[in-house]
């Protein structure tokens, strides 16, 4: 059944731009779960290590759905795994945003991981995808569709672990506060990137696929606000930096993580367990 | 871990098929709406429940196990306080 649907939806022309976007949608996800899921056994405490775990794994299984359907699309017999595991740096499509290590940016890799840097990137990254998966319910791709509807769920509890925390720690102590600023304004600029709208995305949008990233922004930006007004945070005044992820330009932290995220499949190519 | 702990809450989860809430097991949190979000993460992760309830386990006075002879042995050998020894009439199909 899976095979017929493969060799059905191959045999029709499916653009490149169309892949690329399931990519970007797909290693942002994968990127982001593989993060979080450094938390796992270093949580602050028991309860919240298992809320992480549990958020990561939701990441990583929206991101087998989309690497899945992508490599159906692009009939090339390339699964998730392959997907996954076998590309290198300049082939994946993430933003730049979810590569970043938990430590923080102003920190080197490797660094003590820093929660509030951690929670609020989830805050930034779940708002932004509370609009996408809103807006690919709709998606002339009837997979897409019904993963976006499947993942809404889940962004929905991740926005909601994401805004408690943000609450907590901007609206919480002096030390607390200051850390939620400081990973604020390192996170906000990279975040330019999710509605700079590329060549890639008018094409998608244009088959009434995907969404043009702009589009995206105002929702966001009311969320984000909202979150960050009860959490006695300042939204960071507008940069123009423009990270480049989704176009394969990744920053310096990405083959860190690849490595560390790849080096048992590629040490055992095809094994099972 | 933190220098000062949590409080502990008393966690409790009503399945799909139950009608009522089971102690689950306990955990700490800061108050009560993160005892719930924790909950959900600790205890339903594997679709346990459709309900959450937390309490302060402070709020829980529990008898005490040393009380356990007084208490509980003496109705060991009651066993007439069990309603088995009655024939149902066989229109009583289900009990």
């Amino acid at each position: 059944m899976v095979a017929a649907m493969a060799t059905r939806v191959a045999t029709k022309t499916t653009s490149p731009e169309h892949i690329d976007y399931l990519l970007r949608l797909g290693d942002s996800s994968l990127v982001l779960g593989q993060r979080l899921a450094e938390w796992t056994g270093h949580g602050p405490v028991l309860e919240e290590d298992i809320a992480m775990a549990n958020i990561a794994l939701d990441f990583i299984g929206q991101a087998r759905l989309l690497l899945t359907h992508a490599g159906n699309l692009e009939g090339k017999g390339r699964n998730e795994d392959a997907l996954a595991y076998f590309r290198d740096a300049r082939a994946f499509r993430n933003v730049t945003l979810c590569e970043l290590p938990n430590s923080g940016i102003a920190k080197g890799h490797g660094q003590s991981a820093d929660y509030a840097f951690t929670v609020v990137r989830n805050l930034l990254f779940c708002a932004w995808q509370t609009q996408l998966w809103a807006a690919l319910a709709q998606s002339a791709d009837a997979e897409l569709a019904a993963i976006a509807a499947k993942s809404a769920k889940e962004t929905a509890y991740h926005l909601r672990h994401a805004s408690d925390w943000t609450i907590r720690f901007g609206d919480g102590t002096p030390a607390s506060h200051e850390r939620a600023q400081a990973a604020l304004d390192q996170l906000m600029p990279y975040t330019n990137e999710l509605f700079a709208t590329d060549a890639v995305e008018e094409v998608v949008a244009a088959a009434g696929i995907g969404v043009r990233g702009a589009e995206l922004h105002a929702g966001w930006k009311s969320l984000v606000q909202a979150i960050l007004d009860e959490s006695a945070l300042k939204m960071p005044v507008a940069s123009a930096f423009q990270s480049t992820g989704k176009s394969g330009i990744h920053s310096e932290h990405m083959d860190y993580l690849l490595i560390e995220m790849q080096s048992v499949a590629r040490q055992h190519p095809g094994a099972q367990w | 871990m933190s220098e000062k702990e949590w409080p502990l809450w008393e966690v409790f989860i009503r399945s799909k098929q139950g009608l009522d809430h089971r102690h689950a097991g306990s955990l700490h949190a800061v108050d009560a709406k993160q005892a719930v979000q924790m909950a959900r993460d600790v205890y339903t992760r594997r679709m346990e429940g459709v309900s959450i309830w937390v309490v302060p386990s402070d709020a829980i006075t529990a008898s005490d196990p040393d009380d356990k002879a007084e208490l509980f042995d003496p109705m060991a050998d009651k066993v007439y306080r069990h309603p088995t020894f009655y024939k149902l009439p066989k229109e009583v199909e289900h009990m």
